[in-house]
């Protein structure tokens, strides 16, 4: 057990096992870049390389399922929904993390909305679409306010467990200072919190770009996409021409792969952190 | 001074607590009232009582998503948990490449569910039986997702594709918590291979082996997306999980009122199911 020699039997375990994970993404890859002709019903038609590396078929993609547009609303309601929940719900984690202990308000509050996690979006899903409708917020501004309110349940845990780990007394020297509830928050306490920031972040920005039944739901009849929905809304656009498919499908992964690879530790850590705790 | 702080706290509280009022209790509360109307998702509607609940019961098509899902969540927690377990214990033995193998292992997981299920749709469209004719294996020749008897399989690897990737990285924090002396120790005793898993490392890592069921089955039960990219409900009404069903019937098929209950009923079971997962792992680890 305790040899330092390399387990060559896991190596090649693994090694064999990483095909399932690289299968799809070639097939994916090939078949973006080839042409309808080049399709034939053999597997080695299917999966052989493009005769030409042409960008044609991510051109029309693009064109067809209004790419830009899909994008700029991904990144817009990504980014705005990991920026308030980070505000919002670690000020929020604040509040109800000092008090539930001492308050019976507190830790109902706290119970309440963290009781929510068990809630699903199916049960929502209706009443939710008729009163982002009377609301005025079938929109990417409703989808946003949506999110914030969807995973303050869990982030509202991560953030008051965090706290019991930050000691009172930093607290109490700054007011000592004379420093504001408000002000000390956001001077000393909101940084030290950031390594559960990072994993909000983390977390948050998984669930809510690969998200699609919200935007779904919400976003029906208002001609605006995401990345996701406009996978599903071009589908029939799409037609049997599998190769703009798969175009499509790689555009709409590239963003999340290039964020993986840049990101990758932050990723790993955020999830394992966000689940074990 | 401490007046100033519990404003502070009170003025910060009060807002936000009233946005996830706003934004989750009221949707909630107004989709239990729905639940018991006759009410087609516009126009007037007509109280019914529990007349939506007791069709609920006797709805064959309600009962069919139910059993379905279940038997997606559970054979999908088996095989992505046992899956997930080999595949910890082999990056988390000693290896080279360690990180990289870790990191590509976690790939599925960041992709959209959505993508992803559209991608095997066509593995299981075309390239599993033009494999299997290649190979002369008769049963898959037709894509398994038209079979109403198989369809439930490719949606389950989907499944378990995506989460295997979730729940290995959990099972390797897992075993990393796991000291390097309690295997000298238990290896002192005999204690190698099987024996040493099942008496020494499992042990250790039921908390995390609790986390992932509870991931697992609370995720596989709320199925949807993979539904919308492989089979769309069927064949034949085959594969409509709860979600799938509620989304399709309540928000375009007239069944608002209908669906609501259904919803109302799908939150309790899920609700029982988290409570009974959390009871029973908590009694688990107490006995270690």
């Amino acid at each position: 057990m305790i040899t330092k020699k390399t387990n060559h039997a896991a190596m090649i375990l693994l090694i064999l096992g990483l095909s399932t994970i690289v299968f799809p993404l070639y097939l994916t890859l090939v078949i973006a870049f080839k042409q309808p002709t080049e399709m034939t019903n053999s597997i080695s038609g299917i999966l052989s390389l493009p005769k030409v590396w042409s960008l044609d078929n991510f051109r029309e993609a693009m064109r067809v399922t209004d790419f830009w547009n899909s994008l700029r609303n991904s990144l817009v309601i990504t980014l705005a929904a990991v920026g308030l929940s980070i505000g919002i719900h670690s000020i929020m984690g604040y509040a109800l993390g000092r008090n539930k202990a001492d308050s019976k308000f507190y830790s109902f509050v706290y119970l309440f909305i963290v009781s929510g996690m068990f809630v699903p979006f199916a049960i929502l899903m209706m009443p939710l679409a008729k009163q982002t409708a009377e609301l005025g917020l079938a929109n990417w501004f409703g989808v946003i306010i949506l999110y914030v309110v969807f995973y303050m349940p869990m982030n509202i845990l991560l953030y008051s467990g965090y706290l019991v780990n930050i000691p009172m007394a930093l607290e109490e020297a700054a007011k000592v200072d004379g420093a504001s509830t408000w002000t000390t928050y956001w001077k000393i306490i909101f940084p030290i919190m950031r390594p559960m920031h990072a994993t909000v972040a983390v977390l948050t920005a998984l669930a809510v770009w690969n998200d699609v039944m919200t935007p779904l739901v919400i976003l029906a009849g208002s001609g605006q996409n995401t990345l996701p929905l406009a996978q599903l809304n071009f589908q029939t656009q799409f037609g049997t021409n599998y190769n703009l498919a798969f175009a499509s499908y790689l555009l709409s992964l590239i963003p999340i792969l290039i964020f993986y690879v840049i990101c990758q530790k932050q990723i790993l850590n955020g999830v394992v952190n966000g689940a074990v705790k | 001074m401490k007046n100033e702080r519990k404003r502070t706290f009170l003025l910060i509280t009060v807002p936000i607590l009233a946005l996830f009022v706003c934004f989750n209790t009221i949707p909630l509360i107004r989709g239990v009232i729905y639940s018991f109307t006759n009410f087609k998702g516009f126009g007037s509607y007509d109280w019914v009582g529990f007349r939506n609940y007791i069709d609920l019961f006797s709805d064959a098509r309600v009962g069919k998503s139910y059993l379905f899902t279940f038997k997606l969540a559970i054979v999908s927690t088996i095989v992505t948990n046992v899956t997930a377990l080999l595949l910890a214990l082999a990056l988390n033995s000693k290896i080279r490449a360690k990180s990289f193998f870790r990191g590509a292992y976690f790939l599925p997981n960041i992709l959209g569910a959505l993508v992803v299920g559209y991608i095997f749709n066509y593995f299981f469209t075309y390239i599993l039986p033009a494999l299997a004719s290649m190979i002369g294996v008769e049963s898959l020749k037709s894509s398994i997702l038209s079979d109403p008897g198989s369809a439930w399989f490719g949606i389950m690897i989907v499944c378990a594709w995506q989460a295997i990737a979730m729940n290995t990285i959990i099972y390797i924090s897992g075993l990393q918590t796991v000291p390097e002396d309690v295997y000298e120790a238990g290896g002192l005793d005999g204690a190698t291979g099987w024996k040493q898993f099942k008496h020494l490392t499992f042990p250790l890592i039921i908390p995390f082996f609790s986390i992932n069921m509870v991931l697992c089955v609370k995720n596989f039960l709320m199925v949807f997306d993979q539904i919308m990219a492989l089979t769309k409900g069927g064949p034949a009404q085959s594969t409509e999980s709860i979600s799938y069903l509620i989304y399709n019937n309540g928000m375009s098929g007239g069944q608002f009122g209908f669906q609501s209950a259904n919803a109302v009923v799908f939150f309790i079971v899920i609700v029982c199911v988290s409570v009974a997962q959390m009871k029973f792992s908590g009694k688990k680890e107490e006995q270690l």
